[in-house]
């Protein structure tokens, strides 16, 4: 179980996070969702360590994340970036087989090999795309592609940052199922951030919606087109009026 | 506005760029120091090393000849004319040999480093760092330090003195040409001066600049990269900041390293 608890970050005279308190159960998917620049990344980033929130408490099972061991720590999670952030000077399946060629997981060259060509059938794509480079492959292959990297050392955590942010509506379908099978399949616990309203009901057990900093509401995935929030409301059916304000 | 304010303006705009040049000074100096900490410490990652290695040293080796050829041709040519006015024409091999290795060779290549691998280096990293990159080697449990900054540090100091070490005797082989084709020098005459005037010092002195400039030239390109802003403004102000850095602390330690080789 992940939580956060009052947890602040602050970018000179942003004020990004302004105590957020949020609780992902065990093997359930936590979509975060929001508008653009209210923080969903950094409060990711924050988890995993990539940012330093500066005060609050987040703690995986209990134990504070800052005082973990950070290799064992980080062994435990994967993440697909928005991106996709594959390593260009790497083929394909260097990239998905990145963290079983280093570290304590290390295994030989041809079974790591074996293991990344796996789960690149897993995420739907062919054995020869392992040997092309990520700048040769399409937006939606190098998302699956990220997306095959972070299931690769089997984590018992994923994290999905808006995963399908310039994908035409049939890839994102595409992706959106995939993510939602793994995460099924591994029982893994999983946290997405987007502002993509079929991602949410397609992947999430549960939703957070993040507004000015703190998280505005939070309930199972079937109560929120009930919610009586009007800022989730108006962020779900995406009007233009409403409490957000909305420049235009 | 009294007539005190714009001096008082003036000078704490002055104490701004001072203390934020010194504070630059200090994030570089830091860096270095977690550099050479990560330097001697495992894991190393090979493949990263022999590619930088690659990168920094052997696809160097042109930009380095042409420019140690040109410049060693064009230093015979302005000695000789310079010589004349005192009748020292005969001077010229041993004024291209001292010139290049003691000053010309090193700084030159230092100077093509900064340009072609500093640039690169901090243009590369930077992208690496708007694209996420690096944040997914840290979740990928690889320290970025590690694994990008170690090898290129590494190999820049190891390969610059070698390409300094070329460029050094492809200089004098300019002047060499130069002299013989076209200022009438005789060839075996050239070379025994050239040889006999050179002492070990000199080529020390030169391989030595080699490996501090190559050090130079690839953490400023890294760390550059490392610090780099957001988008492709971002990336072409860690480039250009990079390569003008790392030219200056070249011009800088050369300057430094010569006072302490052969000042007295």
């Amino acid at each position: 179980m992940i939580e956060l608890s009052r947890v602040v970050k602050t970018f000179g005279k942003n004020h990004v996070l302004r105590g957020v308190n949020l609780t992902i159960p065990r093997g359930q998917s936590m979509v975060v969702i929001g508008g653009s620049g209210t923080g969903k990344s950094v409060l990711l980033k924050s988890i995993l360590g990539l940012v330093t929130p500066d005060s609050g408490r987040i703690t995986l099972d209990g134990a504070d994340v800052r005082e973990a061991n950070r290799d064992a720590f980080l062994a435990r999670f994967g993440m697909l970036f928005q991106g996709g952030a594959l390593f260009d000077s790497l083929r394909v399946w260097e990239n998905v087989a990145f963290r079983l060629m280093r570290g304590a997981s290390k295994r030989p060259k041809d079974e790591a090999r074996a293991i990344a060509i796996e789960k690149l059938r897993r995420v739907g794509l062919k054995p020869e795309v392992a040997d092309q480079f990520p700048g040769e492959l399409s937006g939606g292959m190098q998302k699956r592609v990220g997306l095959a990297r972070a299931i690769a050392a089997e984590p018992e955590i994923i994290f999905f940052d808006e995963p399908t942010t310039g994908l035409d509506p049939i890839m994102s379908g595409v992706i959106n199922a995939l993510i939602r099978e793994i995460v099924t399949e591994m029982g893994a616990t999983a946290m997405t951030i987007t502002h993509d309203m079929s991602s949410v009901r397609a992947i999430a057990d549960r939703v957070a919606m993040l507004h000015d900093g703190l998280i505005r509401w939070t309930g199972p995935v079937g109560d929120m087109d009930q919610a009586d929030d009007p800022y989730l409301q108006q962020f779900i059916h995406g009007r233009a009026d409403g409490p957000i304000e909305s420049v235009r | 506005m009294s007539l005190l304010a714009l001096p008082e303006a003036g000078l704490a705009s002055l104490g701004r760029a001072t203390f934020n040049a010194l504070a630059a000074v200090g994030r570089v100096a830091i860096y270095a120091a977690i550099t050479l900490y990560h330097i001697v410490r495992p894991p190393f990652y090979r493949r990263e090393f022999f590619s930088a290695l690659l990168q920094v040293g052997w696809l160097s080796l042109p930009v380095v000849g042409l420019t140690a050829i040109f410049t060693g041709g064009a230093l015979a040519l302005q000695i000789y004319a310079g010589g004349q006015r005192f009748s020292a024409e005969a001077v010229v091999p041993q004024i291209v040999a001292i010139g290049m290795v003691r000053e010309l060779g090193p700084v030159l290549v230092g100077l093509m480093i900064a340009a072609r691998v500093t640039s690169s280096i901090a243009a590369e990293i930077a992208t690496m760092k708007v694209t996420e990159q690096i944040d997914a080697l840290t979740t990928l449990s690889t320290n970025p330090m590690k694994y990008l900054t170690v090898p290129r540090v590494l190999a820049g100091f190891l390969t610059v003195p070698l390409l300094v070490g070329v460029g050094d005797i492809i200089g004098i082989m300019g002047g060499f040409l130069v002299s013989t084709e076209q200022l009438g020098f005789n060839r075996a005459s050239y070379i025994k001066n050239t040889v006999d005037f050179l002492q070990t010092p000199d080529v020390v002195s030169s391989l030595i600049k080699g490996a501090v400039f190559g050090f130079i030239a690839t953490l400023i390109g890294c760390y550059y990269g490392m610090n780099s802003g957001r988008g492709a403004q971002g990336v072409g102000s860690a480039t250009k900041n990079a390569v003008a850095t790392a030219s200056i602390l070249i011009l800088a330690a050369n300057f430094v390293l010569t006072s302490v080789m052969f000042g007295s």
